[in-house]
């Protein structure tokens, strides 16, 4: 019965309700010892609920919990052996920053010497061993930020939770806490929970992204999977831009699917097809807009489309095409800006073009 | 004209809403008061400087040992009614905010309902013939009744019940602002219960236990509504014996001596307390420790001392918490009952019904054919209220004192809004001097102002006047007003006045169109509290009126000193359901400007 023992964490069938509100269902995950795995959705998704459950702050309904190869559904939070980072850091206000980090060793009765040892080592990981004897107040954010991570790596856990840490701080310094508690994550080589709501911050950080809508697990996968081969129009419209066409599936054949475009000249399209499509069904075509080109002439692709030139936008290095397909739907194509080019004009027709590689299928 | 544009006009030009509020007080407080104390300095006869009065007050041993017993009685007060409090505090603050105001309504229903009506409910209760012990009989536990009044039990049990609301407000205030996250990082961290609630929650909240404990204990020194209906002869406190000396003496020099002896007391207690934690903790702010690391080496061995006092007992609760684990198992697969919350159910569940309970028990006395208090009361007759109601001295009372407490109430708006305004707003200099001044009629002891204002009054010829009650009441409601207001205007995003400004209002159109309508119901419920201060208020009518222009507390006082009878179990009936409509309706207002 005992699942996978490689697994740090194992997370089965779980559901939470309060009242008729469904907050997390059908729930399961494994993260793999060493992972960093980002819980990512809007809020309400059910990613919270999620992290509380396994941190054992709120009971689940059903479903199971293993932390470590045992478990541990409805076992009390201080028997669990995880560390837990809250949004708001949770530093004990009346204790100082030395006595925070002694707090998890103290509970675990360790002695004087062994605390102030550990606590020590700590601060230098977390580059502040000068604060050891200030209260958190007196700290900046960034720096709140690292105590409370000290503190969960003190006592080594076999799994650190953390819920949207980096939520308080400012961009600047949000960029730089990320890559700090990625350096940790490796160079500890310390499993991690993480749970945000910003796609950027989990495609940096991230192993693999949990993608959650509606208190459900909407798709798991690395951040390439998630962005390159969504499986729902959730996911793709929730990492990154992407263009979504209405298609009918005209046949299947070595992988591939071809369509026929619900817009536009009859042309036929093909896409890298998924289990289960057969011919006659309707589906989505997704395309990222850095797939798309604006194809010059003479210049040919796998797939291409007829539209109008709407605006183009240079931001920078990318230069954007919105344009408008004959049934009135809008795309847009983000390229390389390619030296200053003589700027098309709006109304302007122009052929948009793709690859079948790049074309996804959504259902 | 463009010269006085670019000229900035002086600060201090724009605090005047603040003015009326400090002449009130300064004219009608500070200035009374002062002169009370200075008086009793004086030499009767030939009005030079003499310590006669306080030589007289330590030479008698009885003055000194109804000093000790005040304080026995306020210490003793302020111990049950914090380990009462604590634990509804507690669980107020951690429960959902709904369940929160809905609990809360029970504790603030006592608080509001009259002392005098509490204090006859006890006497119904604890009496020989009271509810209590002819329970106690029936069901064969006692054979004789049980002396439960008119000694230090029934003192304690009285005091207890009609200080723990104050306590539970105050401790909620602070409890609320502890975050919830701490006890569940302590969790997260390995802490069981025990340790994560006495070394995270417990030392975070002991700011709010100290600010309760001092309320109470400061409030507890100057009973005496208590201690003379429950109370028997060694349950004299010093307040009893200043209304002794001066209603029935005469002697203004020695009250007056009585009287101060009592403010330095509070004083002192005050100046402990600013010394250990610090005045700012009164108004709830969040923990003691300031700055970085901790000051001397006396607070240093103190923390070390509380740390393992605090860690003894965290280890005492898990062990017991270990030790039921051990019998009954917690399973890993099965949801877990949270026991410990279970527990505190239950006794905050007996410490509300003691709160609210004892109350009721007014009601069917009322309808007793008996002519006077006993349990059971014989049904049925309404008597008692028709004898009420044909009473030209009951009616009048009760016009009297809803006339004053409306005008009252009224004049601490007006006083006392403004006021709040610039406190709530402004920086200034003095504002804590300011804030001091506003806040000490609620704790200098209220005797103290009542005598302080009779004597004034004498001389102005006010004694047994309606306006004398008016401005006396509306001294310490104007207090009230300001807390309440400062507490509305706090969560007011005063960005909305700055855009009503840039959108061409002036200040009257935006205070009328844009803050008032917002923090109406702040203002309704500082009304509200204001009202039932003045409306409930025994002490300052008690000299004020002069035995003339008699209020309806003062009315039911003078009543019970010679009989508590089932007339006063009729109007009691009366005045509950009266506060009680007050505040349903002040709660219903407060929730539907909250649905909004």
């Amino acid at each position: 019965m005992t699942p996978n023992a490689t697994a740090k964490l194992i997370v089965k069938d779980l559901r939470k309700t309060y009242g008729p509100v469904v907050a997390l269902t059908d729930a399961s995950i494994e993260v793999r010892e060493g992972e960093f795995l980002t819980l990512l959705g809007p809020s309400g998704s059910g990613k919270t609920t999620m992290l509380m459950v396994i941190a054992g702050l709120v009971q689940p309904d059903s479903g199971e919990v293993w932390i470590d190869g045992k478990l541990a559904t409805y076992a009390p939070s201080f028997k669990r052996d995880l560390g837990m980072v809250f949004q708001n850091y949770a530093l004990f206000p009346h204790m100082t920053v030395a006595e925070n980090i002694a707090f998890p060793l103290r509970m675990r009765r360790l002695g004087q010497a062994d605390i102030a040892r550990e606590v020590k080592r700590v601060l230098d990981i977390v580059r502040l061993p000068h604060v050891a004897d200030r209260l958190p107040r007196a700290l900046s954010g960034g720096q709140q930020q690292r105590i409370a991570l000290a503190r969960c790596i003190v006592y080594g856990p076999s799994i650190i939770l953390m819920d949207e840490p980096l939520g308080a701080l400012d961009k600047k310094l949000r960029d730089e806490m990320q890559l700090e508690i990625k350096r940790l994550h490796t160079e500890l080589g310390i499993t991690v929970l993480y749970v945000t709501h910003d796609q950027e911050e989990a495609m940096v950080m991230s192993d693999r992204i949990c993608l959650m809508n509606d208190a459900r697990i909407e798709q798991l996968g690395t951040p390439a999977d998630l962005y390159f081969r969504p499986r729902t129009l959730f996911a793709a419209g929730f990492l990154g831009e992407s263009n979504i066409l209405d298609a009918t599936v005209t046949a299947v054949e070595n992988g591939r699917a071809v369509l026929r475009l619900a817009v536009g000249d009859d042309a036929l399209v093909r896409a890298v097809a998924r289990d289960g499509v057969k011919p006659g069904q309707s589906v989505k075509l997704m395309v990222r807009p850095e797939c798309l080109t604006v194809l010059g002439q003479g210049e040919r692709a796998e797939n291409e489309i007829q539209a109008g030139l709407k605006d183009v936008i240079m931001v920078g290095g990318i230069t954007k095409h919105y344009a408008r397909l004959p049934d009135g739907k809008e795309v847009v194509a983000a390229n390389l800006t390619r030296g200053p080019v003589a700027q098309a004009a709006a109304g302007e027709a122009l052929r948009l073009g793709w690859s079948a590689d790049s074309s996804v299928l959504l259902v | 004209m463009a010269a006085s544009a670019q000229r900035a006009r002086p600060a201090w030009i724009g605090l005047w809403p603040i003015l009326p509020a400090l002449l009130f007080l300064g004219f009608l407080f500070l200035y009374p008061v002062a002169q009370l104390l200075w008086l009793s300095a004086l030499d009767k006869a030939s009005g030079d400087l003499t310590s006669a009065h306080y030589v007289r007050l330590f030479a008698s041993p009885l003055y000194v040992k109804v000093l000790r017993i005040t304080f026995e009685i306020a210490g003793w007060t302020t111990v049950f009614v914090i380990l009462g409090a604590y634990p509804v505090a507690y669980y107020l603050a951690t429960s959902s905010e709904r369940r929160r105001n809905a609990l809360m309504l029970w504790v603030l229903l006592p608080f509001w309902t009259s002392f005098l009506v509490r204090t006859f409910a006890w006497i119904v209760l604890l009496g020989r013939n009271g509810a209590i012990n002819k329970w106690l009989q029936a069901l064969g536990i006692t054979g004789e009744p049980l002396d439960l009044i008119y000694n230090f039990t029934g003192v304690m049990i009285g005091m207890t019940h009609a200080l723990m609301p104050l306590a539970v407000m105050t401790m909620v205030s602070v409890m609320e602002n502890i975050d919830a996250n701490l006890p569940r990082a302590a969790s997260t961290l390995g802490a069981r219960g025990g340790q994560a609630f006495w070394r995270i929650y417990f030392p975070l909240s002991l700011p709010g236990v100290a600010a309760a404990g001092l309320l109470v204990f400061i409030t507890a020194l100057g009973f005496f509504i208590t201690p003379a209906l429950l109370g028997g002869r060694l349950e004299t406190m010093i307040t009893q014996v200043i209304i002794t000396q001066i209603q029935t003496m005469m002697n203004w020099a020695f009250g007056g001596a009585v009287s101060m002896l009592l403010l330095v007391a509070a004083l002192i207690v005050f100046y402990l307390y600013d010394r250990a934690l610090g005045m700012s903790t009164l108004a709830g702010s969040a923990a003691a420790s300031q700055g970085e690391g901790r000051p001397n080496p006396v607070a240093r061995l103190g923390a070390w001392a509380g740390g393992h006092v605090l860690d003894l007992l965290g280890r005492i609760c898990d062990t017991v918490a270990g030790a039921w684990e051990r019998v009954f198992p917690a399973r890993p697969d099965r949801p877990r009952a949270d026991r410990s919350r279970m527990v505190l159910t239950a006794v905050v569940a007996l410490v509300i019904f003691f709160l609210a309970a004892p109350t009721f028990f007014i009601v069917p006395v009322s309808f007793t054919t008996d002519a006077f208090i006993e349990w059971p009361p014989k049904f049925f007759t309404l008597r008692w209220y028709q004898a009420y109601l044909d009473s030209p001295t009951w009616m009048s009372a009760t016009v009297r004192s809803l006339m004053v407490a409306t005008v009252a109430a009224f004049l601490a708006m007006l006083v006392g809004a403004p006021a709040a305004f610039i406190l709530a707003r402004r920086s200034m200099a003095g504002k804590t001097a300011a804030m001091a001044l506003i806040l000490s009629p609620l704790i200098i002891p209220r005797i103290i102002i009542a005598i302080a204002l009779f004597y004034f009054y004498a001389r102005l010829g006010l004694v047994g006047s309606s306006l004398g009650l008016v401005l006396g009441h509306a001294v310490i409601a104007v207090p009230y007003v300001v807390v309440t207001v400062m507490a509305v205007l706090k969560t007011y995003d005063e960005r909305l006045d700055q855009a009503a400004g840039s959108l061409g209002a002036n200040r009257v159109q935006t205070l009328w169109h844009i803050t008032i309508p917002l923090i109406r119901t702040g203002l309704i419920a500082a009304f509200l509290f204001a009202f039932i201060t003045s409306f409930d208020e025994l002490t300052i009518a008690l000299f004020v009126s002069g035995g003339l222009a008699t209020t309806l507390p003062k009315q039911m006082w003078d009543d019970s000193l010679l009989k508590v009878n089932p007339t006063l179990a009729a109007v009691s009936t009366m005045l509950l359901v009266f506060v009680t409509a007050l505040i349903l309706s002040a709660e219903y207002l407060r929730r539907r400007a909250a649905a909004r």
